[in-house]
């Protein structure tokens, strides 16, 4: 570091460096102090203490805590199913976003056309309602679906209309010359497109959909209005319910909710400077 | 004269209310090595890019090997497999290794095996002199290098024709003569080449005509050294005088 730059002083530039440093680890120290304080503020919260502090009479909410340790189980079994539920959903909604993403950039007008209706349509509805038509309404027309898949049919419809822009920006980024090259040596569209436009929009599209993948973690609770679909939510209302303790089994239900996401985030922080590293990298060591 | 590798015959294309090219004429012949030199604008790589139908034109015919480009009957892609490009900014596919980049389409469009394209993909990597890069990513080497595997690329095709858009423009100085050294090897090698650049030592080791285009016409042609030094149209003069001066 020193030899490429030889006006400073290089005690000086450590000094520096080490000063920089420093001032990092006292944020991150005090940032961890604050989350503790805050987590403490939380527990204290509900901790179900009453105290007098003079003439002030403190009342903290109490909870239930055999009913927490009879029924968190029941409501922890939902976990793998919301899981598995968001996986179905985003996959169906990754196919759903290329192919609407392929018709949006399509010159051929009914591909253009049928994939902007389906973005227009969907977009206009809620996704709450999009669910319970799935459920209610198409029994109707002899159409009878259970609640799960019901859902995972709205969620992945509902999140791939979404996520088509994420796909045509990426299949957009990829340069035009790139395009040009494949054309000039004789590929075909549809290989052009398989072989050298998708596999470097993916790339692109992965962070992005990670964070719709965390997003539909938590929507996918809004399948539990169908009924007896045994997630997360749909746990915590049923013994909620039975035991008038709504308040205990729906702040279970957060705190699963919460550290789910709390670990995909961190996944996707991986994912993200994983391919964001091999960029740098790569890019680093042109001559 | 036998009949022409690529005929161009009244060409016209406009981008909107701009006319890029305004009723081209020009038949190259099997080997031999033409370039087009002109002020940027002049057309010169849009005529370049519709011999291998990149551009659509707007009237007229390109004829390759007495192929009409612009029937719709003819099988573009099976025209494009027998005209190489080499782009000003390499265009080489950024997720392939150099190795892949050059297998590809020989795989694709040529049906070749894999062992056979590697044969075929290391023997042009030896040709270009960096047989040695070939499980690198493009964006680990030099321009002058990736401009060389762009060049290997498309000669893997075993293309009847090769077609240069500006390839050392790019380019860094030091780099430049390390394409324009393949280049010239292809020439004497007997391929047929058709080459937009202004580097004049090229054209005057490597071309048989050099054609001098401005405002989408072709002004002059004729051998590289009544163009670069006796050029009979005013319009040629004072362009050479510019990049020569500079």
């Amino acid at each position: 570091m020193s030899a490429s730059s030889p006006n400073q002083n290089p005690n000086q530039l450590e000094q520096i460096v080490a000063r920089q440093r420093q001032q990092q680890q006292r944020f991150k120290t005090g940032v961890n102090i604050s989350y503790g304080v805050l987590l403490l503020a939380l527990a204290f919260l509900f901790s179900g203490l009453e105290f007098n502090i003079g003439p002030i009479a403190i009342t903290t909410i109490s909870l239930d805590f055999v009913f927490i340790r009879e029924r968190i189980g029941f409501i922890f079994g939902g976990v793998g199913l919301t899981i598995m539920l968001a996986i179905l959903s985003i996959s169906l909604a990754c196919v759903l976003a290329l192919l609407g993403a392929l018709g949006r950039l399509s010159k051929f007008p009914p591909a253009y056309a049928l994939s902007t209706f389906y973005i227009s349509l969907i977009r206009g509805t809620p996704l709450l309602l999009q669910i319970i038509f799935f459920f209610l309404a198409l029994p109707q027309l002899g159409i009878r679906l259970s609640g799960l898949t019901a859902g995972v049919l709205a969620l992945g419809l509902n999140y791939g209309a979404y996520m088509t822009e994420i796909m045509r920006a990426g299949i957009q980024s990829v340069g035009i010359g790139q395009r040009e090259a494949a054309l000039a040596i004789g590929m075909t569209q549809s290989q052009i497109m398989r072989r050298i436009i998708l596999p470097q929009a993916f790339r692109l599209v992965v962070p992005p959909i990670g964070n719709e993948f965390i997003a539909m973690l938590k929507d996918t609770s809004l399948i539990s209005v169908t009924g007896f679909v045994w997630e997360i939510l749909w746990r915590s209302q049923r013994v909620g319910r039975q035991s008038f303790r709504n308040l205990e089994a729906l702040l279970m239900a957060a705190l699963f909710y919460w550290i789910i996401t709390i670990i995909f985030s961190a996944v996707q922080n991986r994912i993200e400077a994983y391919l964001g590293k091999g960029e740098r990298n790569s890019g680093g060591m042109i001559h | 004269m036998t009949q022409s590798l690529i005929e161009i015959k009244n060409l016209h294309k406009h981008f909107g209310a701009i006319q890029a090219v305004n009723g081209v004429d020009l038949n190259i012949a099997q080997g031999e090595v033409v370039v087009i030199v002109g002020p940027s604008g002049s057309g010169k790589s849009t005529v370049l890019r519709c011999i291998n139908h990149l551009e659509i034109p707007s009237a007229g015919a390109v004829y390759i090997d007495g192929v009409h480009l612009e029937d719709r009957r003819t099988d573009i892609n099976k025209v494009r497999a027998e005209v190489g490009m080499v782009f000003q900014q390499f265009n080489l596919f950024a997720h392939l290794t150099v190795l892949d980049n050059i297998t590809i389409a020989q795989r694709l469009v040529r049906k070749r095996s894999r062992g056979e394209a590697e044969e075929i993909a290391m023997r042009q990597l030896e040709r270009v002199g960096i047989p040695e890069k070939a499980t690198m990513y493009p964006r680990q080497l030099s321009g002058g290098q990736q401009q060389r595997v762009a060049i290997a690329r498309s000669l893997a095709m075993n293309p009847k024709i090769m077609l240069f858009d500006e390839p050392t423009s790019a380019l860094d100085p030091e780099m430049i003569k390390e394409v324009l050294d393949v280049m010239l090897d292809l020439a004497r090698d007997g391929m047929t080449m058709v080459v937009v650049t202004h580097e004049m030592g090229f054209a005057r080791a490597a071309a048989q005509r050099v054609v001098f285009m401005d405002n989408g016409q072709i002004i002059e042609v004729g051998p590289p050294d009544q163009i670069f030094i006796n050029p009979t149209h005013e319009r040629t003069q004072l362009f050479l005088s510019k990049i020569i001066k500079h």
